[in-house]
C-alpha cells in the first residue's frame, strides 16, 4: 500500500496522483491499482522513478473512487508490467488522444529536445493533457481539438496525416482511441515508417495468465500493452474487436 | 532416443504435458499459441451454460511461491465455444473442454454439448474453489461426484475426466467415486482454498475475499493425492499442482500420474514452459537410463529395481 503524496486535476476528468515511492518504469509500462473495498485496475506510469505517478480519466466505479481519495490515502499498486516503448530514431513523430498522452508523456521527457513532433488531440481544448509539459520538454506540439476550440479542427489521426505528408519520420508513436490508433498504423505502414502504439483490453489478472486481455492470440498486459509494428500488422482484431468481460467478442 | 509420447483413456499425447485449465485457454487463438509453444493437450477455460463475467478485481494475488486467484468462472457460454475450440484446434494436439454447472444432470449436458462443440474429450470441473454453487460445492460429495460423471458419459461419446478438489479429507473416495461412475480418468488437484488479507487495508485482496491457491506452494499436496489416488484407483490419473520443471513432472509420474498439466508456471516461465519441461524430462531421462516417458509411471509405489 502506498501513500498519496500528490493528487491534481489536469483536465476536468483527468487526474494525476502521484506517491513518495520510487517506481522504475518504462515509459508504456503499466501498474495494476488496487482501491481496498471497490476494483483493482491497470492504469499507465505516466512519471517513473522518485515520486512516481499515474494519471487516470474518471469512467467508472473503480476510478470515480480513486478520485475521492485524499492526500495521505493508501492505495495498493503492483507492477510495472508489461513491455514499455523504445527510443528509436532521431525524428519522431508522437500522436497522443486523450487520456492516451499519458504513457507517451514519459517518453517525449525522455527524448532529446526537438526530436519529437508531438499530435495532441482531445475533443474540446479543456481535455488537452500534458501541453505544457510536452512543450517543457522540448517536443513541438500541434494541437487538434474535435471542436476546433483550440489548434486543428479534426481527429490527431488527420493531422497527424499532414505531418507525415510533409515530413519524414524515423519513428511513430501512439496511444488513444482505438479508431486514432489503427488509422495511425495505416498511415505509418502506408508510408514505411516504423510504429509503436499502445493498445487496451479488459486486464484482469495483469500477469500474463487469465486471457482476458487476448488479442488475435496476443495478451496486452504481457505482449503488449506496447507492440510494434511486425505484431500490429498481424493483428486482425485491431480497430475491429474486443473481448468484453465474460470473454464475448464484441465490437471496438 | 528418448521417447515422450503418451496415451491417456485414448488421448494420444506426443509428450505428457497439458495445459490446466483456467490459463491463457479462453480464446482459441491463446490456445492454438499454447500448443505451438509445444504442450501436448490443451485443456480449456471452464464454460458454463450462459456468458458469465466472474468475481470483481482483484482476482489474481501474486505470492512468494504460487498465486492466489479467484477469477469466479468467467466464460463466453457453450454457445459461443465452438469457434474457440476449432481454432485451437488447428494446433494439431488433443484438446480437452473443461465444464461447470451447478447440478449433475447440467454438467452432463454441458458435456455433451462441449464434444457436440469438437472437444476430443471433456473435464469435468468438481473442484473450483471460488464460485458459489460450482465446483467444488458439486465436487465435494461422492455420490455427486459418481453420478455426474455417469451423466456425462451417458451424454457423450469422448473420454471425461473428472477434476477433484484437494479440499477434503477423502480425495480418494471422490477418485473412487469418479471410477463407479464410468470417467475415463480423474485429474488432481484443483487449487487449495485459501485467502490473502492485507494488513495495511485490513481487507482480504481478492475482490472474492477468498480463492484457490497454485504454484510450487501445492505441489506436495498434488504429489500426496495422486499417490494416493493411483493406489485407490485402476483408471489413469492426470498430476496438476504445482508443476514448473521438468522434475516436477517426474515426481508427479513417479507418484502415479500418466500425464502432467500446467498452469501457473506459464507465469513463472512463459508458454515456452511446456517444452522447457519436456527438455528438462528428457535430460533426467537420459542421465537416470529411462527410454520411455511411460517407465516413470508409479515408479514411487514400488522403488526403482
Amino acid at each position: 500500500m502506498l501513500k498519496i503524496k500528490k493528487h491534481v486535476d489536469e483536465t476536468p476528468n483527468i487526474k494525476t496522483m502521484r506517491f513518495d515511492e520510487k517506481l522504475e518504469a518504462m515509459p508504456g509500462q503499466f501498474v495494476m491499482v488496487w482501491v481496498p473495498g471497490v476494483d483493482e485496475f491497470p492504469m499507465s506510469v505516466t512519471y517513473t522513478g522518485s515520486q512516481f505517478g499515474i494519471a487516470y480519466q474518471i469512467i467508472g466505479d473503480g476510478t470515480k473512487a480513486l478520485a475521492e481519495k485524499k492526500i495521505g490515502d493508501r492505495i495498493g499498486i503492483r507492477g510495472p508490467y508489461g513491455n514499455g516503448f523504445i527510443l528509436k530514431g532521431k525524428k519522431m513523430l508522437v500522436v497522443a488522444g486523450g487520456v492516451g498522452m499519458a504513457p507517451v508523456a514519459p517518453l517525449i521527457d525522455s527524448a532529446k529536445k526537438g526530436s519529437v513532433d508531438l499530435v495532441l488531440g482531445a475533443r474540446v481544448r479543456e481535455e488537452l493533457l500534458f501541453e505544457k509539459r510536452a512543450t517543457a520538454a522540448g517536443a513541438k506540439v500541434h494541437i487538434a481539438t474535435d471542436d476546433g476550440s483550440k489548434g486543428f479542427k479534426g481527429f490527431a489521426s488527420e493531422l497527424a496525416k499532414e505531418l507525415m505528408d510533409e515530413q519524414r519520420f524515423d519513428q511513430v508513436y501512439a496511444c488513444g482511441p482505438e479508431m486514432m490508433i489503427a488509422k495511425v498504423v495505416d498511415l505509418a505502414s502506408m508510408k514505411k515508417v516504423p510504429i509503436q502504439a499502445s493498445l487496451e483490453r479488459i486486464m484482469k489478472c495483469g500477469i500474463g495468465i487469465c486471457d482476458s486481455c487476448a488479442l488475435d492470440g496476443f495478451h496486452v498486459c504481457k505482449d503488449g500493452p506496447v507492440f510494434s509494428q511486425v505484431e500490429l500488422k498481424n493483428l486482425d482484431d485491431l480497430g475491429r474487436a474486443k473481448l468484453d468481460p465474460a470473454g464475448r467478442k464484441v465490437p471496438v | 532416443m528418448t521417447d515422450l509420447s503418451v496415451e491417456v483413456c485414448g488421448l494420444r499425447l506426443k509428450n505428457p504435458t497439458m495445459l490446466a485449465s483456467g490459463v491463457l485457454d479462453e480464446t482459441g487463438k491463446s490456445m492454438l499459441a499454447v500448443a505451438k509453444a509445444g504442450a501436448g493437450a490443451i485443456v480449456t477455460k471452464s464454460i458454463g451454460r450462459e456468458p458469465r463475467i466472474g468475481h470483481p478485481n482483484p482476482s489474481v494475488v501474486e505470492l512468494e511461491d504460487g498465486l492466489l486467484n479467484a477469477m469466479g468462472l468467467p466464460n463466453p457460454g457453450i454457445g459461443l465455444f465452438a469457434k474457440e475450440i476449432n481454432e485451437a484446434k488447428r494446433g494439431g494436439v488433443p484438446i480437452i473442454g473443461s465444464v461447470f454447472a451447478g447440478t449433475e444432470e447440467e454438467i452432463a449436458e454441458l458435456a455433451g454439448m462441449m464434444a457436440q462443440a469438437g472437444a476430443d474429450a471433456v473435464e469435468l470441473n468438481l473442484s473450483c474453489p471460488h464460485a458459489k454453487g460450482y465446483g467444488a460445492e458439486l465436487g465435494s460429495s461422492p455420490e455427486r461426484v459418481e453420478r455426474s460423471c455417469w451423466l456425462a458419459k451417458q451424454a457423450c461419446n469422448v473420454p471425461v475426466l473428472a477434476k477433484l478438489t484437494p479440499n477434503t479429507s477423502y480425495v480418494t473416495e471422490l477418485a473412487k467415486a469418479a471410477e463407479r461412475g464410468g470417467a475415463d480418468a480423474v485429474v488432481a488437484i484443483n487449487t487449495l482454498k485459501g485467502m490473502a488479507i492485507n494488513p495495511e487495508a485490513g481487507l482480504p485482496v481478492l475482490g472474492n475475499k477468498f480463492g484457490g491457491l497454485s504454484g510450487p506452494a501445492i505441489k506436495p499436496v498434488g504429489i500426496r493425492c495422486v499417490y494416493e489416488i493411483y493406489d485407490a484407483v485402476q483408471i489413469p490419473v492426470i498430476g496438476v499442482g504445482g508443476v514448473t520443471t521438468g522434475r516436477d513432472a517426474v515426481e508427479y509420474m513417479m507418484a502415479g500420474a500418466s500425464a502432467i498439466q500446467i498452469g501457473t508456471a506459464v507465469w513463472l516461465r512463459g508458454a515456452d514452459v511446456f517444452s522447457l519441461v519436456c527438455k528438462e524430462m528428457t535430460e533426467f531421462m537420459k542421465v537416470n537410463g529411462f527410454s520411455s516417458v511411460r517407465q516413470l509411471l508409479g515408479v514411487a509405489h514400488s522403488g526403482r529395481h
